[in-house]
């Protein structure tokens, strides 16, 4: 049943000859309507809630304590995006916001301090590539993300993309979803390690079952679960739905919610806070007696509108040189290590197509230039042999269908542009979302430290040490989880704190969380000031070298240590606290005034924040 | 490349006498004019770049040139060692998206020389086209031309500060985004400079500019002061593209935000985000 999308006849070529086609996610009125809207506003028409509920909707969120600007958050479904799409970005970037676009942990992306009255301009750009940023952000169904290794990885059961891809053209504009008590998230996973579908409203992974001597699609389907202020991790619906019932109990949890989540508390009006409050049991049992419903009542017009078949990439890709492993004259690498095969080890793993490769480009807490989106749109179209690119939830882009013997070349141009950085796949790559840079709910700049993380990280080579490789390091600005650090081996949230009588950044540090289908949230464990993050972390690397048992890793320890099954010294979260006691502390303010402010300031620390848009 | 519209205003004359310019004047106008000798090319690039190659029959007139004789006596004094005569078509290009080139066209304007057109492209787009260029330096014989200021397309500090309290007046910073976040003469709305190019032309198409100032709510018949960061270029780049947008009353702030820190003035500043460390460099 399993086609494979590379074709065997096809002579070796460089790129495909046939572009991807344009997606047309956006519409034009759409801009049109925006900009009206926006004159209305200012000139006093329309009352404020009103128009931010507009605004939101359609992808413009309130800038950081000035609401002239926004934050266009562009909705790209399982993070694909084509060249054209790229060097777009590239252009609106320059023109209408600062030159620089931002991956988000979402697979959107955003560009921060747009004026307003720009916004649809922006808008208008976008659609002429396929992209929209409808319901980017606002109460409805956020964007629907996919592995980015969808396709490409070597232990799904099917490729899930065009389900992901169906999925968000059925609920785009749909109705059912415009004004759901909250926002609404919806995750697919290639396999049981990649992809975020325990902490989001709906996660599925591709599965597949025999059934009378053939083999059935389907999905393992989560519900509940949700990373914010109060996490949960999502359960099990059933063992096994198959792919003729995914519309359905898609639909019925959206439904379910739409009738019964709170509509009056804004702070608990996600979806896992109505699973939590219910009853996991009596939520499954209303969601299967709900998708029933469902299945008897939708037409066969509706149903027709989830079309998997038309989302499926039917281009025959030509095949690759054979090479198995990569190609690496040395299984490890270090500091020393020549740049190449640092970074071969570092951002590249093989496909399950032979021959093409997965090249990651790593970015800063997922920042990237005009100049460096466009050198990369010219070497996805040199070097992929699929032509688009995949951004990734690690705030990284990955670039699929490389041949092997390309990636040298694929190397040096991309270092060109400055964007063959080691590390996409370590340790180093940092997570962070925008915190003070530009959203009214951040305590802290979440977004500086990742990047610093990441340039000291990478200074002490520490991407080069395998047994850091599976640990994670993730930064969020305030208590909610923009930047998902509940999911990390060792998690950052923001705050202020108190300390020898002056306002402090501290960040509130989480140990042992962890992502995929097994993933478990992180544990709380003690408040760091901001500047004493690396340190902490530097720290803790130490501690782990000291006291690991062998071949464990550092994700490994730290996950025993935070159950309390720790070997050695430091058996549990408390012996862990104790020995990083010395590290967090800060000296006198005199002594070191720099120590008390946060990252990318330059005076005295104060908390600042503004109602959040996040809820609309 | 986008030659329609400005073609179509670079009506010639039928007598023979010299042809109006539009604001921005296209690669064919300006190849065709250049053939007939009927125009004044002006490289405002570094000598050096000038001596390297420039556009057939252009003379040069290094930027730094102009802001060093800052007086209209001295810019007319120049404008004749040019050959530059009051009737004479000047076509000014730059390699600087064009900021370069409209800070001197401004000049000239501004001195009484009103028939200055920019080029629709740098000197790398027009060689990139494959268009042709010269190394000969070129010189003309001297021309006379009469000094008569035009004070209705200039702003001095104390213009700007009066403008607050003059409805129908409005101040444009052409800065970029951030740098304008970070301070600029209160009341000033931000039009950065990287708005009104496009691809392949120092200016987007009118009906662009028109839709994205009119988006602001900004009215036609407003009075728009442009500045920038210190001596006028990136403003004097928005100064035309307003022109170009239909605005009849635009000014050019020539000593921008420098003179006004210089001198002093209040600032509007904007400290509550950290913005600065969302740039990728």
């Amino acid at each position: 049943m399993k086609k494979s999308r590379v074709a065997t006849a096809n002579p070796r070529q460089k790129g495909v000859s046939v572009p991807k086609p344009n997606p047309k996610w956006g519409r034009e009125e759409e801009t049109e309507v925006f900009a009206k809207k926006v004159k209305l506003f200012r000139q006093g028409k329309i009352p404020e809630d009103d128009f931010r509920r507009f605004r939101l909707q359609h992808g413009a969120y309130g800038s950081r304590l000035h609401m002239d600007y926004s934050m266009v958050r562009i909705k790209v479904p399982g993070g694909e995006m084509t060249p054209d799409q790229i060097e777009k970005i590239a252009s609106l970037s320059e023109a209408f916001s600062i030159g620089s676009a931002h991956v988000s942990t979402r697979q959107n992306i955003q560009l921060h301090w747009v004026q307003l009255e720009d916004v649809s301009e922006v808008m208008r750009g976008l659609v002429e590539t396929g992209l929209t940023t409808r319901e980017a952000c606002g109460n409805t169904i956020r964007n629907v993300m996919c592995s980015h290794f969808a396709g490409v990885c070597p232990n799904e059961a099917f490729d899930a993309t065009p389900y992901s891809m169906a999925i968000a053209r059925f609920f785009l504009r749909n109705p059912m979803c415009q004004n759901l008590p909250r926002k609404f998230k919806i995750n697919f996973a290639c396999c049981d390690q990649h992809g975020l579908v325990r902490v989001a409203d709906i996660g599925l992974v591709p599965a597949t079952k025999e059934e009378n001597g053939a083999t059935v699609r389907g999905f393992k389907i989560y519900l509940g679960g949700g990373l914010g202020a109060a996490s949960f991790i999502g359960h099990l619906l059933e063992d096994f739905t198959p792919e003729g019932r995914v519309l359905a109990t898609c639909m019925a949890t959206v439904r379910l919610f739409d009738r019964h989540g709170n509509r009056e508390n804004m702070a608990r009006n996600r979806m896992r806070y109505l699973v939590h409050e219910m009853g996991w049991e009596k939520f499954q049992k209303m969601a299967l007696k709900e998708r029933s419903i469902v299945e008897m009542t939708t037409s066969y017009f509706t149903a027709q509108l989830f079309d998997v078949k038309s989302q499926e990439d039917t281009r025959q890709l030509p095949k690759a040189p054979r090479m198995a492993k990569l190609p690496m004259l040395n299984d490890q690498v270090t500091k020393e290590s020549p740049a190449y095969e640092r970074w071969l080890h570092t951002n590249v793993v093989p496909q399950k197509q032979e021959g093409y490769f997965t090249a990651f480009i790593t970015l800063g807490a997922g920042d990237i230039t005009a100049s460096q989106l466009r050198v990369l749109a010219s070497a996805i179209r040199d070097y992929s042999a699929e032509a688009v690119a995949r951004n990734t939830p690690q705030q990284n882009f990955a670039v699929r269908y490389v041949r092997g013997t390309e990636l040298r070349d694929f190397y040096e141009k991309l270092g060109s542009a400055g964007l063959a950085n080691p590390g996409a796949l370590t340790i180093a790559s940092a997570v962070g979302c925008s915190g003070t840079t530009s959203c009214n709910l951040a305590i802290t700049n979440s977004h500086r430290l990742a990047k610093e993380v990441q340039r000291k990280f990478l200074e002490l080579g520490l991407d080069t040490d395998d047994s850091l490789r599976d640990a994670t390091i993730k930064v969020s600005g305030c208590p909610n989880s923009c930047g998902q650090h509940e999911i990390a081996t060792v998690g950052f949230f923001g705050g202020a704190t108190r300390m020898n009588n002056s306002m402090v950044p501290t960040y509130t540090m989480l140990f042992g969380g962890s992502a995929g289908e097994q993933g478990e949230l992180g544990k709380a464990a003690m408040r760091v000031p901001a500047k004493r993050v690396i340190d902490t972390v530097l720290r803790v690397i130490e501690l782990y070298r000291q006291q690991r048992s062998e071949s464990e890793t550092l994700h490994q320890w730290v996950v025993s240590v935070t159950k309390g099954r720790g070997a050695g010294g430091i058996k549990n979260l408390e012996d862990m606290k104790a020995a990083l006691a010395q590290v967090i502390q800060l000296p006198a303010q005199e002594q070191d005034p720099d120590a008390y402010r946060d990252y990318g300031s330059d005076s005295g620390f104060s908390a600042k924040t503004a109602r959040g848009e996040c809820a609309a | 490349m986008r030659a329609g519209a400005a073609k179509k205003k670079a009506a010639k004359t039928s007598s023979g006498s010299a042809v109006q310019l539009p604001i921005v004047c296209d690669a064919d106008t300006l190849r065709s004019l250049v053939r007939k000798k009927a125009v004044r090319v002006v490289d405002v690039r570094k000598a050096d770049d000038y001596k390297q190659e420039h556009i057939p029959t252009a003379v040069s007139l290094p930027l730094a040139r102009v802001l060093e004789n800052d007086t209209p006596e001295k810019i007319v004094g120049i404008m004749e060692e040019l050959g530059i005569s009051d009737k004479t078509p000047v076509v000014i290009y730059d390699d600087t998206f064009g900021a370069l080139a409209a800070r001197v066209a401004w000049t000239f304007q501004y001195v009484g020389h009103i028939n200055t057109a920019l080029l629709e492209m740098t000197f790398r787009q027009w060689k990139e086209l494959g268009l042709e260029t010269e190394k000969q330096a070129r010189t003309f014989p001297k021309a006379r031309h009469l000094l008569n200021v035009n004070r209705n397309i200039y702003a001095d500090a104390s213009y700007v500060e009066n403008v607050k309290s003059q409805p129908g007046k409005l101040l444009v910073d052409s800065r970029e985004r951030l740098n304008f976040l970070t301070e600029h003469i209160p009341g000033a709305k931000n039009i950065p400079y990287t708005m009104v190019g496009s691809n392949g032309s120092i200016l987007r198409k009118a009906d662009e500019l028109k839709r994205f100032i009119e988006n602001r709510g900004i009215t036609s018949n407003a009075e728009i002061i442009t500045y920038c960061g210190s001596v006028g270029t990136l403003s004097g780049l928005t100064y035309y593209a307003l022109k170009l947008a239909g605005f009849q009353n635009v000014r050019l702030y020539p000593k921008s935000f420098k003179e006004w820190k210089a001198l002093g003035k209040p600032k509007e500043e904007f400290k509550d985000a950290a913005y600065w460390d969302l740039s990728a460099e």
